[in-house]
């Protein structure tokens, strides 16, 4: 955290109330490569599409009622991302098909039309994206908001977890164009960062990644996959996971296997929701708010 | 990764790790460190259980009944690989007892979360 950082009038500028982390060097001001406006955007994860089981027995409700909870927002988000794991997996690629055209109806009620997608394994380990890519298009990108450089990676269509060469060119190359002090947000499904490989909680080639955005001051990740909440820095990197939209998972290592924590049918939709991130024009610090899914 | 192909960086970054792969059968001598063969179907592992002992040096067989699944042992830095129609073999001598975990690493389908074995190295 920034102690030079007014936090009430970020906070109030973001338009959220959730906590604030700065990414950085001292001072959170880099007026040059920070954003160029307040915005903010949402990030929803692991909405597993197509579950059926005891770990959720609302499955076929839930993600319509994030999409309400997402559209009664007192303020309206720039855009949306989701983080992958849009669909739960099937081993038949018609039937995941159907699952992805039935999550993109679904979907498709959102009020904000800027809706941007990477793959989790469940989409994409069993044809290596294919499927995914003739919905929502190129599994890995770049994308730039109001100053702010945003980058998509697929660490999924690999099925070993891995990110890939060929990637990790492409992302040297797309790092290489930017000033040290750029504004970048990482999107990415599985943790870049070794968070806990007994339960397949990394990313095989996640250090090489992480090894060319250490050069940058203002490096933040946002990811999915291990449907919880959990802040972690590698360096000055912070690596921010969200809960999902389906059920939430033990914390890593909490438990001798990898089971969902069960359903509450007193609490229904306990452990659920979705992220809010707000940036503030002139300054590399982002607000982040975890917003819980109401019964 | 233990496969043939992989041999040289395989055995390189095993190294300090108390582990090293073979990749040629007939390394494994009469007399010499305990076989162990463990298969992998979706989505289990047989045994599911691995009981050794302190010190003991064996090499496990990995053989794959359906499909590509993924062996690692965090604990022990060890990966390696099911590979329908081949057997990779890692050499490993344990030097730590207690229990210790492993799981499939390559995303194979609905039960890839529930894929694990215990490793238990008793002194």
């Amino acid at each position: 955290m920034n102690r030079d950082f007014d936090r009430r009038q970020f906070l109030k500028l973001a338009g959220l109330g959730g906590a604030v982390f700065a990414s950085g060097l001292a001072g959170g001001v880099r007026a040059a490569t920070a954003p160029a406006a307040d915005f903010f955007f949402v990030q929803l994860t692991d909405t597993h599409w197509g579950y059926k089981g005891p770990a959720n027995p609302e499955a076929a409700n839930t993600l319509k009622r994030a999409v309400a909870a997402v559209n009664a927002l007192e303020a309206t988000p720039d855009f949306i991302v989701f983080t992958g794991d849009l669909t739960h997996t099937t081993d038949d690629g018609k039937e995941r098909r159907k699952r992805l055209a039935e999550f993109r109806d679904i979907i498709g009620s959102l009020k904000v039309k800027t809706v941007r997608f990477i793959p989790g394994e469940h989409d994409a380990s069993l044809d290596r994206g294919e499927a995914f890519q003739e919905f929502f298009g190129a599994t890995h990108h770049t994308f730039d908001h109001k100053g702010v450089h945003f980058v998509a990676l697929d660490n999924v269509s690999d099925p070993t977890g891995a990110i890939g060469e060929a990637q990790l060119k492409w992302l040297a190359a797309d790092l290489a164009q930017l000033d040290r002090n750029q504004e970048i947000v990482v999107l990415a499904h599985r943790p870049l960062f070794d968070l806990y490989p007994q339960w397949d909680w990394a990313t095989k080639d996640g250090a090489a990644a992480v090894k060319l955005l250490e050069p940058y001051a203002n490096v933040t990740v946002f990811y999915g996959h291990i449907h919880q909440e959990h802040h972690h820095m590698t360096g000055r990197i912070a690596h921010h996971a969200a809960t999902s939209l389906i059920f939430p998972q033990p914390a890593p290592g909490s438990q001798p296997k990898r089971t969902p924590v069960p359903w509450d049918a007193a609490a229904p939709f306990k452990g659920l929701g979705f992220r809010q991130v707000g940036a503030k024009a002139g300054s590399t610090a982002l607000a982040v708010k975890e917003v819980a899914l109401k019964a | 990764m233990l496969r043939r192909r992989d041999f040289a960086a395989a055995l390189a970054a095993a190294a300090g790790l108390a582990a090293a792969a073979l990749v040629a059968p007939q390394i494994v001598r009469a007399g010499g460190p305990r076989v162990l063969r463990i298969k992998a179907r979706k989505f289990e592992f047989t045994p599911r259980e691995i009981v050794l002992k302190r010190g003991e040096p064996v090499v496990l067989e990995l053989e794959s009944l359906d499909r590509r699944h993924g062996f690692e042992l965090p604990s022990f830095g060890l990966k390696g690989e099911f590979v329908p129609g081949e057997i990779t073999r890692i050499a490993f001598t344990p030097d730590r007892a207690g229990r210790f975990g492993f799981n499939c690493n390559i995303f194979c389908g609905d039960g890839h979360d529930d894929m694990e074995g215990d490793l238990v190295v008793t002194e």
